[in-house]
């Protein structure tokens, strides 16, 4: 038997999972729409790769990764792509992303997928991260940080233990419980992927002891393979990486540090299965078990669900009575997070669909002073000072907040549980934390723009300078020159030039003194052609029968005209 | 030597004291020649709280400008509405002086904005290219202008000069990018740290 740890604090919420067990994985069916948001997962957005109004099939590739953090989107069953546009998704915001909307046509047709390899083993390291990374998958536990990315890292690192994650600590949710039960074999298959990968020196397996059905499924498939089951007392927050961590190993991950850092890396159990389907049968992430459950279902259970159905749908298919549920919760009761639009889609980390009655679940009451009774340190599994850390998010205090190590916070909740005044501390932590991440974003946006601005600055000065030696350098040429003429005895280059432009000016002041006759010359020409201009005007204005009053005017002015040109003839006449 | 020290004893002593003056007197002012710090460091530490929008709105030309003068004690800290109440926080926190509600001569606190060319309209003409402190624009004469919306800080300082109106500040950023959580509303904002510590208002209630 294998030593085990405890990690700090830690609460025994009511457990209420037997509610969705009473019945083995049911398929969701295909509604008629799915809503696949581009951004399932931690990271950049996938980039869409099919337009509207394409025919697409099961497990095609519809939005491909747009970065290294990303994961790509494909179709989850056959149909027509009627839109990409934004949609309400599964988000404590409410708001809307950009979704790729498939009109299913019920027909499930699989597009050809690429041959998965005889022997997955055969094939390089590099060659089986890109298959992980081109199936979509992201964590399946809830965080949905993309699996490649994680698995790249690790194999950078050097790895002595995998740890597969199956506690599942949270109260009602029992999505991994029910796959451990029933595709234990499928789980190992997916460890065994896992295993070539990394080639950890022991694989644990962690599991909370409320689970004696998964031990034994888990223990039977395992057979004579190198990996362990674990069974630990249950306690929340046990699921949590590094609490796991703590408990499988006594190691402590580091504050801001990876699990990798210590030589280990932590899969769930949802997503050994999909590594699973990607490697052994080529076959994208394109669905999920998910614990539909709550007093407002009439039939709690887990689903295998098609990534994108709406909740509404899924919940449908449980007997779900919207009059008696109060809201509706995208993960468990402790970090799940309200949905405000049932019409939002299932996504690659929803684990749990949670609609409890009122009476089940009901809104924390108002808060009250904090009576300093320490209960929230004493729960708290990442070692934190919860009243500490809600005072200074209160008064907006960033640095202490980072001295008391905020960002260690898991946000399990566990303090606001305990907490006898109803404080939603969380709320809190998680507002405190989106602040400083804002605050060191500003801070490095203005650090880049100072730097842009400088360089401006001296690229202004740069090229003043430049002029200023240009003309400089001019200035001395011209003097060097003038004196070389002066030393050679001839005339002094300025000199003349100013001689030069003086002639110019004077013989342009004289050009007005000229000859009167000429004067007169000129007069006369300009007034020819003025009077050849009116005439003409004359004739196209009779021509055209313009109206008398044009007429008799251009008549006139020619009269002038004719009168002018006589007068100016006359002294030379 | 005892017996110099025992007949002079104040000459000793004044002695004594030269003697360990000198050198150190020397070492530090040869430190303070080799260790010489570049720049005014309160002026940097100054700028580095600023937004660096360079809007100009504090009635500095830019932001390193009004640090220099807050530094030589010419300007009040509340003067940077892009900086906004944060800002000042920080400022006063670094000159240990009392926080002040931001001037409102110069502005007040708004979203951060981005600059957008309406680009059939751009008729090409650099002016905007000229005033953008941080070379946020892109364009050549007679061509199309665009603005890089990562380097663009927001200053507004490229709309005044563009002849046909055609640049619009938009706001920076929105939807779920941009969307955090909130500090807990309303009565959970009513929680005091102890019992004791009631708010005045609600007491006097
Ligand atoms: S939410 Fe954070 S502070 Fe509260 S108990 Fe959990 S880890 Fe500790
Ligand atoms: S549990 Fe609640 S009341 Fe007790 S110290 Fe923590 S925050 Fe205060
Ligand atoms: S108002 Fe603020 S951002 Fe604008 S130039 Fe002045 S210091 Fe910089
Ligand atoms: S593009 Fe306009 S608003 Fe943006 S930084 Fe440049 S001048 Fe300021």
């Amino acid at each position: 038997m294998r030593k085990l740890f405890d990690f700090h604090g830690g609460i025994h919420p009511p457990e209420n999972k037997h509610q969705s067990l009473s019945e083995p994985i049911r398929p969701a069916g295909i509604p008629r729409e799915l809503v696949l948001p581009l951004s399932q997962h931690t990271g950049a957005a996938a980039a869409p790769v099919v337009r509207p109004g394409e025919q697409v099939l099961k497990g095609q590739l519809l939005a491909a990764a747009s970065s290294l953090v990303s994961a790509p989107v494909h179709a989850p069953t056959s149909g027509t792509v009627s839109a990409i546009e934004e949609r309400p998704v599964p988000h404590p915001s409410g708001l809307s992303a950009p979704c790729i909307v498939l009109e299913c046509d019920g027909e499930d047709r699989w597009v050809e997928l690429p041959a998965p390899p005889a022997d997955y083993r055969e094939l390089e390291i590099p060659a089986l991260l890109e298959r992980i990374r081109d199936a979509g998958i992201a964590g399946m536990g809830g965080a949905g940080f993309p699996t490649a990315v994680k698995l790249t890292s690790g194999t950078h690192h050097h790895i002595d233990t995998l740890i597969i994650n199956g506690p599942e600590c949270e109260p009602y949710i029992t999505a991994d419980d029910s796959l451990m039960r029933e595709r234990a074999a499928d789980i190992l298959e997916g460890v065994a992927v896992l295993r070539h990968i990394l080639r950890p020196r022991e694989v644990l397996i962690g599991l909370e002891d409320n689970k004696p059905e998964a031990i034994e499924a888990l223990r039977h498939a395992i057979g004579d393979q190198p990996v362990e089951v674990v069974v630990f007392p249950t306690k929340y927050p046990s699921g949590g990486e590094k609490q796991l961590i703590e408990i499988l190993t006594g190691r402590q991950v580091p504050s801001g540090g990876l699990p990798a850092d210590i030589g280990i890396v932590c899969q769930n159990v949802g997503t050994a299965v999909a590594v699973r389907d990607a490697v052994v049968h080529g076959r994208p992430l394109i669905s999920r078990i998910t614990t539909v459950t709550g007093e407002a279902v009439a039939r709690p259970g887990n689903f295998e669900v098609l990534l994108g159905t709406p909740m509404h749908y899924l919940l449908e298919q449980a007997g779900w009575d919207p009059t008696r549920s109060g809201r509706l919760v995208m993960g468990g009761p402790m970090m799940g997070f309200t949905v405000p639009h049932p019409e939002a889609p299932v996504i690659k980390t929803s684990n749990c669909l949670l609609v409890p009655t009122e009476k089940e679940l009901p809104s924390p009451p108002p808060a009250q002073a904090c009576i300093r009774c320490g209960l929230c340190a004493e729960a708290c599994p990442a070692s934190l000072l919860p009243q500490q850390l809600f005072w200074f998010a209160r008064g907006k205090e960033s640095e202490k907040l980072e001295q008391h190590n905020l960002f260690d916070c898991i946000e399990c909740g566990a303090c606001a549980w305990v907490c006898p005044s109803h404080i939603p501390l969380v709320q809190y932590y998680r507002a405190a934390k989106a602040d400083i991440i804002q605050q060191r974003r500003d801070h490095e946006k203005a650090e880049h723009s100072r730097l842009r601005f400088e360089a401006r600055q001296a690229r202004l000065e740069r090229e003043e300078a430049e002029r200023e030696a240009k003309r400089a350098a001019r200035k001395q040429a011209a003097e060097k020159r003038a004196q070389a003429a002066a030393a050679e005895g001839g005339e002094d280059p300025i000199q003349a030039a100013i001689a030069r432009a003086q002639a110019k000016k004077a013989a342009q002041q004289q050009a007005p003194e000229a000859s009167p006759e000429e004067k007169a010359a000129a007069a006369r020409q300009a007034a020819q052609a003025k009077l050849a201009k009116m005439q003409k005007r004359l004739a196209d204005a009779r021509a055209a029968g313009e109206e008398d009053k044009i007429v008799t005017a251009l008549e006139a002015s020619v009269k002038k005209l004719e009168e002018k040109l006589a007068s100016l003839e006359e002294p030379t006449a | 030597m005892a017996e110099f020290i025992a007949q002079q004893p104040l000459l000793a002593a004044l002695l004594a004291l030269a003697g360990l003056g000198l050198p150190f007197g020397a070492l530090l002012g040869y430190a303070a020649v080799r260790f010489r710090t570049e720049g005014n460091p309160i002026v940097d530490q100054i700028n580095g709280i600023l937004p660096q929008t360079q809007c100009g709105q504090c009635g500095y030309p830019g932001c390193r400008p009004y640090a220099e003068a807050i530094a030589a004690g010419e300007a009040e800290i509340n003067q940077c509405p892009p900086g906004g109440e944060a800002g000042i926080q920080a400022l006063a926190d670094l000159l240990d002086v009392e926080p002040l509600p931001l001037d409102a001569e110069h502005g007040e606190e708004s979203e951060r904005k981005v600059a957008y060319i309406r680009e059939d309209e751009c008729i090409g003409c650099t002016k905007c290219v000229q005033a953008c402190p941080v070379d946020a624009i892109l364009g050549a004469a007679k061509q199309m202008h665009t603005v890089i919306a990562s380097e663009c800080t927001g200053c507004d300082l490229c709309v005044e000069p563009c002849p046909v109106d055609c640049i619009d500040m938009l706001p920076a950023a929105t939807g779920l990018g941009a969307w955090h959580w909130e500090l807990p509303q309303l009565a959970s904002r009513n929680v005091e740290i102890i019992a004791t510590d009631a708010n005045p208002k609600q007491a006097a209630a």
